[in-house]
């Protein structure tokens, strides 16, 4: 049976789309067939993040409008076996995405995918109400700093009250937690809260700790999920949130300053 | 405590346990927001002209809490009187506690 995820933030600019982006590749990765949904309306960038802006023909809208048909809009990524993209319109607005539209094509979806994710715009207006109301699991993506964690929470109360679930009585959406951005040299020097500060004021399961790292512009910048970069710290923490979120026992990595050698020290070596 | 606690200065919190600690007070604010049903502010408000009509008193001197258990709910009412014109330093406190099949 399909799930449906959603990649929700409240805040804008933490990382959702590079988290979908990386997510999903990374459950592709592991042999499900994945796709990705931008409900991005009007701002679209999931497309850009993945590489594929110039192969966007049709989108969303057009299929949730009836122009076009879901295969047309489906871009099925070129490095990663399973991984399909639907891109959103980038000239309409939010007002575009109707209940019936959106579930029609989930329902579609659902036949042939095992996991749909739903990139959320930020915010809690329509675009964000849509993308998480048919979730069976959020992804909560949130940066150890003030303003993040408080929409995180708003974000968490939004999806407990009005997703489909909650409005069906059904059990709850299922809720991740994915700290992204987390410097632990800050940490360690007291100008960022902890990951265990961040949880004990959100109260969800932590599903991945994301390090703040130059490896996530390097990769979007050539349009590359961050997860194929497997050398760097952030793919690699993607990775194991995604091999968590499929029951994995995998510990988590990148939080203590790591110590650096003589050699590095010398060559003043980066990540 | 070590003797050489003695001579070191008492730390500051740093930005870190502020950050936290002002997310909690303000959640905490915002959670019990989120859950009370929107009559609540409306209700203190028209209460709180009722009582002013017989006692003076400030506004923030009346909480109205709304707590749901399974099959019941209570409104309490909180009306902090203030302390008689002459001498004694006594607030009164009145509670009304009102509870019904929700």
């Amino acid at each position: 049976m399909a799930k449906i995820i959603v990649m929700t933030s409240g805040k804008g600019g933490v990382g959702k789309t590079t988290s979908s982006a990386a997510f999903g590749t990374g459950l592709a990765l592991r042999g499900f067939k994945t796709c990705i949904i931008d409900f991005d309306v009007g701002l679209r960038n999931l497309d850009l993040i993945m590489g594929c802006e110039r192969r966007v023909v049709f989108d969303f809208i057009n299929v949730i409008n009836g122009e076009a048909r879901l295969s047309q809009a489906l871009i099925k990524d070129k490095r990663v076996e399973n991984l399909y993209i639907l891109p959103t319109s980038q000239t309409r607005d939010k007002d575009a995405l109707t209940e019936q539209g959106v579930e029609k094509i989930l329902n579609e979806l659902k036949k042939e995918f095992d996991y749909i994710i739903c990139d959320s715009p930020a915010g809690i207006e329509r675009g964000a109400l849509m993308a998480l109301y048919f979730a069976d699991h959020a992804i909560i993506v949130t940066n150890p700093e003030v303003s993040s964690v408080r929409d995180s929470d708003r974000i968490l109360g939004v999806i407990q009250a009005k997703s489909r679930r909650a409005e069906k009585g059904e059990a709850p959406v299922q809720e991740h937690l994915l700290v992204t951005r987390y410097d632990p040299e800050r940490v360690e020097k007291g100008e960022m809260l902890k990951v265990e500060d961040v949880l004990e004021i959100l109260a969800i399961p932590l599903l991945g700790i994301i390090p703040e790292s130059p490896a996530v512009l390097r990769a979007s910048n050539v349009g590359m999920p961050v997860v194929l970069d497997d050398k760097s710290n952030a793919g690699q923490a993607y990775s194991d949130a995604v091999g968590r979120f499929l029951g994995e026992k995998i510990e988590h990595r990148f939080v203590k300053v790591e110590k650096k050698g003589f050699f590095d020290r010398l060559l003043r070596r980066t990540a | 405590m070590s003797i050489f606690d003695f001579f070191r200065t008492p730390k500051k919190a740093s930005a870190a346990d502020q950050a936290k600690e002002r997310l909690q007070i303000v959640l905490a604010h915002e959670r019990a927001g989120r859950d009370s049903p929107d009559f609540l502010p409306q209700l203190q408000k028209e209460l709180l002209d009722v009582i002013k009509k017989y006692v003076s008193i400030d506004d923030d001197k009346v909480a109205v809490k709304l707590d749901r258990a399974s099959g019941y709910s209570t409104l309490e009412v909180n009306v902090e009187l203030p302390a008689p014109a002459k001498g004694a330093a006594r607030a009164a406190t009145g509670k009304v506690a009102a509870a019904g099949n929700a």
